[in-house]
Parts: C-alpha cells; sequence; structure tokens
C-alpha cells in the first residue's frame, strides 16, 4: 500500500483494506514472491459463476484458463502478473463485459478442478458479487428521472432490481423509481454496472464481502419471522373492546380511530329510486 | 477561475442553498457570474416523444455544452427520461451529414453511382430537372414528399403549402401515418374534431386508469411517472393494463390483463354490453349529447387489391359509411358479447374482464384511458379508437377532469405538425380537407390562390406512396425527417423495390446516414433540432417554441430553408396550367417562392434581432438567409386557419406568446389557454347552458358506432406459428438514428433481440442468448432470443424492437393497414423462428 500514489479514493481504500485482509489469511501458506499479490483481489475484478469462497478458489484453481476459453462472450479474463488479482486466475470485470448467465453454465463445465462448484446447475444460484447502488447523490432515478436502465437489464428484473417507489416531494407529481438490489436474488452478474449511463457507474457490482452487511445475531426482523412461520409467533389477540362515542369506531392493529358517520349513512340502497326498481327482483 | 461542469451546477446548487439561506459564500458569486457569461441557458422541448417535456439547453462556444430538466416547465417539472438526458449528444454523432451527396458516374448523376459530395446548388439543379421533367410528363401526381411528426410546425407548414398550393400535389403524407392516424380517424368519426379533449391533469384527477396497447411505463416515461405518482399517493385509484404481453406496466398493474392479439375488439364491445346490462348507462348525457351508428363491416386489410385477402371484403371501397341507429339496437348489437364469449375469445379470465368493465360503469369512478400503438397500429385501428369512446360516452366519462378517453402521441409534434397543419394526403390546416371545396376554397383566400388551385382528391398515403414508387407511379419523392426504409412494413416487398426503380429519382433530408437515405439518390444534409428556430405540438395540445441554439455542421440546413428555397427554382408557368395564372396575372413569370413565401403575408416580419428576457442573442440562420422572419410570418399565416376558418376551436396565440412561455394548450383564446374541450366553463366555445357540446359535429353529438369484431389481416398457421409484435424500448427513439449513436444509450441496449417465452424456445431448439432466425412469407431476420428481461412473452408471441437497422424488423411485417385510417398493422402477423 506504501508505494502508492497518497490520493488514495474511497473506493479504492476499501479495495486495499480488503486486499490486507486477505493478505493476514494467507500468511501461513509459505507463498513466495507475489503471494500478496496472488491472494489480492480488487473489488473490481468478479469470480467466474460458481467459484467457491475465494482462499478456497485459489487453492483450487489450477490457473488452467479452461473456464476463459469456454466463455462465450469473452467476458472471462486471465489475471496478468501485474495485476492486483492473482495471476492465473479467472475474473470479468462488469463495467467491461459483464457475465451473460448462460443457462448452460459452460465455463463451470469446463472446470477440472472444482474451483468453479460443479455443483451449480441453475445459473440463478450464482453468486459472482452483489450489486450495490453506491452512489445516490448520482444515480439518475434517485433524482427523479427515468433512466431505470439497471433495472430493465437485469436478467432477474423484478426480483434482484426492484424500483421502489417514492413520492417526488420536489415536483409534487412524479414519482422517484428507486433502483433497490435483492441479495436473494442478485447473482453478480454486472449487467447493471455495464450499462450504467453515468461515466461512473453509480451501481457496481462488489464481491460479497465487501457488498453485504450483517445484521447482529440477537435480533430478528419480526415481520418476516411472521411470514417465515405463517403467523404471529406468540397467539393473537382477543378481539379488543373500547370505550367510545357513538360517531367513532376503532380499528384494532390497523387505521385506528374512525369516524363512524359514513358507516352510519349506509343502506342497501343507491340514491337514485330507478337503479333499486330497476335492479329486479332476482338481484336483491 | 475555471469551473468544470461539475463544478458549475454544483455551484449553482451551493449558491442556490446559501440564497435560500439568506447567506453569501466567498467566491461563489463571482464564480457564477464567470459561469454564466461562458454557458447560456434556454429553453427547448425534448427532440423525442409526445410527452412534451422541456429542457433548458446550455451552449457555449457555439455548442451544446449540457443540458438540464427544465424545473419551469409543468409537464416534466425539471426531469427527463433517460433518451432526453442525452439531448446535448445527439447533434454530435461522428458521422453527420455535412455536404449534399448525389449518385454519381463520371461526373454525372446516376441511379446506379456511388454517392458524391456536390453543392447545393448542383444538388437543387438535378432535383428541379427531375421534378420538373416528371411534372411535365406525367403531372401532379407523379410527385410525392414524405414528412413527419419530427418536423416543425413551419417546416410541416412550408411543405403542405409548397406540394398543396405549388405543386398541386396531395402527394403529402407523415410518418405519422404510421403512428397516430388512426387516433385522428376514431377522432373525426366520433366528434368530427381532431385531438384529445383532456390533458395531462388528468392524471391527477381520475380514480382509475385503463391503458390499451400503450407500454407508457417505457414509451411515455415521464408521464407513467405522474401516472405512478397517482397511484402511490391516493390509495383508492386503480390501475387496470391490457396488453398482449407483460412489460413493464404490469409492476403497478391492480388489473394486469395480456389478450389474444386482436381481441381487445371484444373486450371493448363486452365493456359496453356490461355497462348497458348493468343499467350503469348515463341516461341524460346520452340522450343530449349522443347519436349511435351502425359502422360497414367487412372492410377488407387495406392490402394491395391483388391480395387474396383484400379481395374476399366486400365493402372495401366504402370502409367508413355508416348508418343510423338507436340505442336498442346498439344494445342488441353489443349483447352478444357475453362475458364468457369474450373470456373464452381473449384469453383473460372473467373475473378479470368483470372488474375492468366495473371500472368504467361505476358512476363514482373517474377513469381516463390511455392507448397508443396498440389501438392504433392495427387493421382495425379506427374502430378501436370508436369503441372506446364508446363506453366513455354511454357512461358520459369524458371532458371533464379524470374522466377522458386520452389517445397518446408517439412523436413530438404529431398532433403539432402532422395533425394541425394538415400535412396528410387529405388534409388542410386546422381540420381542414383537400376533398371539401368550401375549405379549400377558405385555404386558396388565406394563400392569396387562384380559386382551383388545390386538388381536391386526396393524395396517395404513406403505405399507398411505397406501392405506387414501386409501380412507377410515382416517381419523384422528397423524404424529410424520418427513416422510412426502416420504418414502413414489407420492406422487401414495397419499400425497397419503390426506392431502387429505375424510374424513380429520391431525395432524403436526414441529418445522418440512415437506411433510407442509403436508399436514396440523393441525400441533403439536414439540421436538426435546435440547429434552427422551432416548434411542437404535444400529446395535450400544448405548443411549445425554441430558438436557435447552435449552428449546423458544414452545409446542413434545416428542412424549412431547403423547402422554401427549393420553391425558387420553379416559375408558376412551370407548375400551373394557364387557367390557374390568367386568374392572378401578376402571379406570371414569379416563382413559387414569391407566390408561396415571399407574398406579402408570409414575407411581412422584417429581419430582425432574437433575443431572450436576458438580452442573450440568438442565430436565425432562415432569417438571415432570407431577410424576413420566415418562421414569424408562416406561423401567422397558419394561424389565421384556426382564427378564421369553417372549422371551430382551433385558436393557437401569437407567434411572441410563444416564445415568453413554457407552451400554451390550445384553442388559446383571449390569452388563455384550455384544458378541456366540449365542457362549459372548461371551452370558450361551448355555448351557455349546453353543458357539454361536441361542436365538431354539426348537431353537437358525438357518435357510439357499433362495430363487431372481425379477425387479423394474418394469423399464426402450421407453418407461421407466432404471431410477431415490434415496438419500441425506452432506450432508443424510433429507428436509433440518434439514439443509437449515443455511445451510453447504444451500450444500455446495443442491437435488437428476440423476446420470446421460454418454453417456445425450448421447443425450437433454442435458449436464451442463441442466435435464432425469424421468418415470415415476407423476409428474414436474425437475432438472438431473449427469454428474460423487461418484456415477458406468453407462449405463441414473439416481440423484436425495430430500432436497429442491423435487424431489420420490418423486412418481416405485412403492410395491412385499417382500411379507414391507413395506418399499417405492425403488431400482428405470423412468423416462425428457427435456430440457425
Amino acid at each position: 500500500m506504501n508505494d502508492r500514489p497518497r490520493n488514495l479514493n474511497r473506493r479504492r481504500f476499501l479495495a486495499d483494506t480488503a486486499k490486507t485482509v486477505c493478505v493476514a489469511g494467507l500468511a501461513g501458506l509459505g507463498l513466495s514472491f507475489y503471494s500478496n499479490r496472488s491472494a489480492s483481489h480488487t473489488a473490481q475484478a468478479l469470480r467466474p459463476p460458481g467459484s467457491l469462497e475465494e482462499n478456497s478458489f485459489l487453492g483450487a484453481c489450477l490457473r488452467c484458463g479452461l473456464c476463459v476459453r469456454d466463455c462465450p462472450y469473452d467476458t472471462l479474463r486471465l489475471a496478468r502478473l501485474e495485476m492486483d488479482v492473482a495471476p492465473g486466475t479467472p475474473y470479468f470485470v462488469a463495467r467491461d463485459i459483464p457475465c451473460e448467465m448462460c443457462d448452460d453454465i459452460p465455463c463451470v463445465k469446463a472446470c477440472p478442478s472444482g474451483a468453479l462448484d460443479p455443483a451449480l446447475r441453475d445459473i440463478d444460484d450464482a453468486r459472482m458479487g452483489v450489486a450495490v447502488l453506491v452512489d445516490q447523490e448520482s444515480c439518475l432515478n434517485f433524482q427523479g428521472l427515468r433512466c431505470d436502465v439497471c433495472y430493465r437489464v437485469c436478467p432477474r428484473i423484478g426480483e434482484a432490481i426492484t424500483l421502489d417507489l417514492q413520492h417526488n416531494e420536489r415536483t409534487r407529481t412524479h414519482t422517484r423509481f428507486l433502483p433497490s438490489v435483492h441479495s436473494d436474488y442478485c447473482t453478480g452478474c454486472g449487467k447493471c454496472e455495464h450499462a450504467c449511463v453515468l461515466e461512473e457507474a453509480a451501481i457496481k457490482v462488489l464481491p460479497q464481502r465487501l457488498a453485504k452487511g450483517e445484521l447482529g445475531r440477537h435480533y430478528r426482523w419480526g415481520w418476516q419471522e411472521k411470514d417465515k412461520a405463517g403467523g404471529s409467533l406468540v397467539a393473537p389477540d382477543q378481539p379488543h373492546r373500547y370505550h367510545l362515542p357513538d360517531s367513532m369506531d376503532y380499528e384494532h392493529g390497523g387505521r385506528g380511530l374512525i369516524p363512524r358517520e359514513k358507516a352510519a349513512e349506509a343502506t342497501p340502497f343507491e340514491h337514485d329510486p330507478l337503479s333499486t326498481l330497476n335492479r329486479g327482483m332476482d338481484e336483491p | 477561475m475555471k469551473l468544470s461542469r461539475r463544478d458549475f451546477i454544483k455551484t449553482n446548487a451551493i449558491a442556490a442553498t446559501a440564497t435560500a439561506a439568506g447567506i453569501t459564500i466567498p467566491g461563489v458569486d463571482r464564480a457564477l457570474a464567470e459561469s454564466r457569461d461562458t454557458i447560456r441557458w434556454d429553453k427547448a422541448p425534448c427532440r423525442f416523444c409526445g410527452t412534451g417535456c422541456s429542457v433548458l439547453v446550455g451552449v457555449r462556444g457555439g455548442r451544446i455544452v449540457a443540458t438540464q430538466g427544465d424545473p419551469d416547465a409543468p409537464v416534466n417539472r425539471g426531469l427527463n427520461c433517460i433518451k432526453g438526458y442525452f439531448l446535448s449528444k445527439i447533434s454530435y454523432g461522428k458521422d453527420r451529414l455535412t455536404m449534399p451527396l448525389l449518385r454519381m458516374k463520371d461526373g454525372k448523376y446516376d441511379k446506379g453511382g456511388e454517392f458524391t459530395e456536390v453543392s447545393w446548388d448542383q444538388a437543387f439543379d438535378v432535383m428541379a430537372e427531375k421534378w420538373k421533367q416528371t411534372l411535365k410528363e406525367k403531372g401532379p401526381t407523379a410527385v410525392g414528399m414524405f414528412g413527419s411528426g419530427q418536423w416543425t410546425v413551419w417546416e410541416g407548414y412550408a411543405a403542405a403549402k409548397l406540394m398543396k398550393a405549388g405543386f398541386r400535389s396531395n402527394n403529402i403524407d407523415p410518418n405519422a401515418r404510421h403512428c397516430m392516424a388512426s387516433a385522428v380517424a376514431g377522432f373525426i368519426r366520433t366528434f368530427g374534431t381532431d385531438e384529445p379533449m383532456g390533458c395531462y391533469d388528468d392524471l391527477e384527477n381520475a380514480d382509475a386508469f385503463v391503458l390499451w396497447g400503450s407500454n407508457m411505463s417505457e414509451m411515455h416515461p415521464i408521464l407513467w411517472s405522474r401516472l405512478t405518482d397517482r397511484r402511490l399517493t391516493t390509495s383508492h385509484v386503480k390501475v387496470a393494463v391490457l396488453s398482449t404481453f407483460e412489460n413493464r406496466n404490469f409492476d403497478l398493474a391492480d388489473i394486469g390483463m395480456v389478450f389474444k392479439p386482436h381481441t381487445d375488439l371484444a373486450i371493448l364491445n363486452y365493456i359496453a354490453h356490461y355497462i348497458i346490462s348493468k343499467n350503469m348507462v348515463n341516461k341524460p348525457f346520452v340522450e343530449q349529447h349522443v347519436n349511435f351508428r351502425r359502422g360497414m363491416t367487412d372492410i377488407g386489410y387495406g392490402l394491395r387489391p391483388t391480395h387474396p385477402r383484400e379481395a374476399e371484403a366486400k365493402n372495401a371501397a366504402k370502409a367508413g359509411a355508416s348508418e343510423a341507429m338507436n340505442f336498442e339496437d346498439f344494445a342488441t348489437y353489443v349483447s352478444e358479447y357475453t362475458l364468457e364469449k369474450v373470456s373464452k375469445m381473449s384469453g383473460v379470465p372473467a373475473d378479470k374482464l368483470q372488474a375492468l368493465a366495473e371500472l368504467y360503469a361505476d358512476p363514482k369512478v373517474k377513469v381516463t384511458s390511455y392507448w397508443t400503438m396498440g389501438f392504433n397500429q392495427h387493421t382495425r385501428g379506427t374502430w378501436a379508437n370508436n369503441m372506446v369512446y364508446n363506453v366513455h360516452l354511454l357512461t358520459g366519462k369524458i371532458s371533464e377532469p379524470g374522466n377522458s378517453p386520452f389517445s397518446l402521441t408517439g412523436q413530438p409534434s404529431a398532433c403539432g405538425t402532422a395533425r394541425e397543419v394538415g400535412t396528410f394526403s387529405h388534409r388542410l390546416p386546422a381540420d381542414l380537407v383537400v376533398n371539401n371545396a368550401d375549405h379549400r376554397a377558405f385555404a386558396e383566400d388565406i394563400w392569396k390562390l387562384p380559386a382551383g388551385t388545390i386538388p381536391g382528391k386526396p393524395g396517395y398515403h404513406a403505405v399507398l406512396q411505397n406501392r405506387m414508387l414501386k409501380d412507377g407511379k410515382l416517381n419523384v419523392y422528397w423524404v424529410q425527417c424520418n427513416n422510412n426504409v426502416q420504418a414502413a412494413a414489407n420492406l422487401n416487398e414495397e419499400t425497397l423495390p419503390g426506392y431502387r426503380n429505375p424510374d424513380n429519382f429520391i431525395i432524403v433530408s436526414d441529418p445522418y446516414p440512415t437506411v433510407t437515405a442509403m436508399a436514396a439518390d440523393l441525400v441533403l444534409p439536414t439540421a436538426m433540432w435546435v440547429e434552427k428556430e422551432g416548434a411542437y405540438g404535444n400529446a395535450e395540445r400544448r405548443t411549445q417554441f425554441w430558438r436557435q441554439q447552435i449552428k449546423a455542421p458544414g452545409e446542413a440546413r434545416s428542412d424549412l430553408w431547403q423547402l422554401v428555397e427549393f420553391s425558387k427554382r420553379f416559375r408558376v408557368e412551370e407548375v400551373w396550367p394557364e387557367e390557374l395564372i390568367k386568374q392572378v396575372p401578376v402571379y406570371r413569370g414569379k416563382t413559387l417562392y414569391d407566390v408561396l413565401f415571399a407574398n406579402g403575408a408570409v414575407n411581412q416580419y422584417p429581419k430582425q434581432k432574437v433575443a431572450d428576457a436576458h438580452g442573450n442573442q440568438y442565430l436565425n440562420d432562415e432569417m438571415d438567409h432570407f431577410g424576413f422572419y420566415v418562421q414569424k410570418g408562416l406561423f401567422e399565416e397558419y394561424r389565421r386557419f384556426g382564427l378564421e376558418g369553417p372549422k371551430k376551436g382551433h385558436d393557437l396565440g401569437e407567434f411572441d406568446a410563444y416564445h415568453q412561455s413554457r407552451g400554451l394548450r390550445w384553442p388559446v383564446v383571449d390569452g388563455k389557454e384550455t384544458l378541456w374541450r366540449y365542457r362549459e366553463g372548461y371551452d370558450p366555445f361551448v355555448k351557455t347552458g349546453a353543458g357539454v357540446e361536441f361542436y365538431g359535429k354539426p348537431d353537437g353529438k358525438a357518435i357510439v358506432f357499433a362495430l363487431p369484431y372481425e379477425p387479423p389481416a394474418e394469423s399464426p398457421d402450421d407453418q407461421y406459428d407466432l404471431w410477431l409484435v415490434t415496438g419500441r424500448v425506452l432506450e432508443h427513439w424510433h429507428s436509433g438514428s440518434m439514439t443509437r449513436r449515443v455511445p451510453e444509450l447504444y451500450r444500455a441496449f446495443p442491437d435488437a433481440v428476440l423476446f420470446m417465452h421460454p418454453e417456445d424456445a425450448k421447443q425450437r431448439g433454442l435458449r436464451r442468448g442463441s442466435l435464432a432466425r425469424i421468418e415470415t412469407r415476407r423476409g428474414k431476420i436474425e437475432a438472438h432470443v431473449e427469454t428474460r428481461g423487461r418484456n415477458r412473452m406468453p407462449t405463441g408471441v414473439v416481440f423484436v424492437p425495430w430500432f436497429d437497422e442491423g435487424r431489420l424488423v420490418n423486412k418481416l411485417t405485412l403492410d395491412a393497414t385499417c382500411p379507414i385510417s391507413k395506418e399499417t398493422d405492425f403488431k400482428k402477423c405470423a412468423a416462425k423462428v428457427t435456430s440457425v
């Protein structure tokens, strides 16, 4: 890190920090000269579908290049010596050529060592990384424009990227369509980062370890637990009853206090007597 | 102090914040003042769709350096879609045409020659020679022009005047024929006058929206943003979406319906039947404001008369005819469209159809219907338009805030130019038509022409123009501001043979070397968008002006300059018969330029400086060249058609008023805009006490048409077993000649793909990413299969967008049209898909 120019930007800093962590992890393996290089792995360099966890991958990968040879879209490349990726290992840069998510996953089929896990049969199960909307300030949709290119190029549109609708408080008559990534579905293919129309992409695919936070183990999302269980984890309440004036109702767990006027006015008849008369006898 | 564009924006933002907070930040004022010196901002409507968003164009050193959404524009309030975001780049494609190019061999024009640079003089020499020779040998019906809903208002007006009055040929039609001719025919048949009664404010006032064949989420992105906001912020609002495949509208749909192609006709009749059978007809409204008529049936498919499908049709010659009927007969007519039957025909579950019908029927729900190409590009497109009005008229849900049947337009000036100034083969400005002697006489009066100058027979419409080129009956043909070789259906059999017919001379004016330019004999380099002063009219009747911001590159000239300058090449004796000239002897020896443009009206506004409220100066290349304010003169002459013409309610404001506002919605009367037409209080032309008056019809009543379901021109069979649908994508505008030259947009959607259901792909040995051959009876193309993504196809239906000149999907489409509107059905033909 110390032989680099001093003007580290945030992105580089994150990448380098990650590298340091990896170096620490590999120190015991006794690799020579470029051991730190082989362990380093910039945030932009993504591994092919089905790659084992980075340390295991580096152990298993034979540097044979067969996955690169069989990639029909020239997405995969082999890292060269001077790079921040372990030399000879396959990687891709989403902004240059993203993964096209072939149904038959030829790269995995080509891998003789299992560094790309042969158990990966459905490309939707691949986790090459996770897309992260890294800059809301420059994302056009966050300002209310209708770009949503990342959403529309997503092979898992509506799952991996959804548009969360938010009222545009500035214009008062428009919606902001906020791209939102769902890591349960995102394969990290990088189509979104590739297509982002900004000069520097506002959405980027990062390796899982950089992209994901982790909830404290002491806490659960209550509503998700309820969904998972198919109902309340604790027996539902008995019906609630309230002291209320005649003009009011109360809806427990919902709208709360509701003026009753409307309910009191309701009768089974329309305003127009003709509609009652014309309704006929067979439709009471 | 040097400011980058980013710094500038930031500085502005800081300054604005500081101003709001009442504080001064050192250096900011100075920075702002300096940057203002270098970037000049002025308003212009977006170059692309019919929404009519406005942008501010930033010019420095004679170049557009940036744009921004105009925060004060009522339509978009500072927003843009992704095409609008890249407006600053569309003029700077690396292959802009900068010189006229003529096919030449051995220094002379030759149809088989190579494109060679020539001067404007040489270009016009050859062009005028061809024009004169053809007029002399074959008369005015052998010359023609194909124009555009992307022409500025005055370009369309000048073109129509040059063709209809100058060359006495009604063979002028716009590409809007492919886009909203069915909407026009629907308006005229039902209401007697063109264009929507409502406006975009319906978006904030409706309780329910129904989208009929309108992929608004991609094709009108900013309107979709407004519609979504209404749905989002008002809990009772419902959205119903009808389409032949699942598009992104379905994300928001409360009732999403994928119907079998063409069965929208049956669904519309079911809704009418539902309203009547549930006794939900607004009887007072219907009694006062509606007549009923039965339309002619078995009207054919607008194919060549020799086509077997056309020969079978009994009433192709009288497709637009109808006869009076009464409400009871109408009720009986639609009663066969029962829920069970229509659900079976359309493939839409009964409960969804019923929920849809209930939205229209419930008197408490204000419904706005939107449609675009799904209705209009339909062999029964005029009917579909008539039939959606039926349900709005039966319930009286029309011409008031939120109750609006609203035809959205695709092009930025389909309304303002193609329709309003009358660039169609049958029209004149302000809703007048050529086959009405009074209308012709009125136009001749305004234009100071001898009686009988304008021919009374409608000219060749778009599809017929291609057929007549092929058949050698139309021989000199000028295409401006569109890319019709790529856009028109049946490229192999109809379009290209006509362009390359050795008898024909084809002139194409375009900023870029399009597919149409490739098929031409003479290519004229054209100034685009803000390289000229212009005006567009959007879908809600809003007319918007802009000033010339920059100069066009090289020798490129605006369509307006080309039209007016070319008119100097003709003396009236060369184009008019003696009996016309002798009525106005002063015209003897004069040129068409003298008669049409230097006529005392168009040239009445002398050369002046064009400046904005801040005193910034603007170019006007046409004014410099011709010596008078051409745009103003043309507009003010055109405006008289609306003010004084026989069809009321087409009043426009004064020229200068538009430069001072972000658009005005016509009719503009006493400086006031009209939001909802035909409704007393909103529309100044409705008589006091009338409440509602459809004054386009002599008795003030709109018409409900009884029309049936009839099958499409071509349906899948054993050999061609899939429906092929074509259309657009958000990232690209029409044929992609501008947007594919913006690297970021090209990257976002580089090539057209074949959207298909994974099962359909699998059955054909294909999977996502495979190269497939798509083939119809008329041609074949290859494209990669896409089974995921934005469009989810049902089995049996495939979709290919048409923006990609590398995959010309119109080699496949059939040139079947609505026989009334003559608009092509680009949404339905039979295709097969195989592995390559």
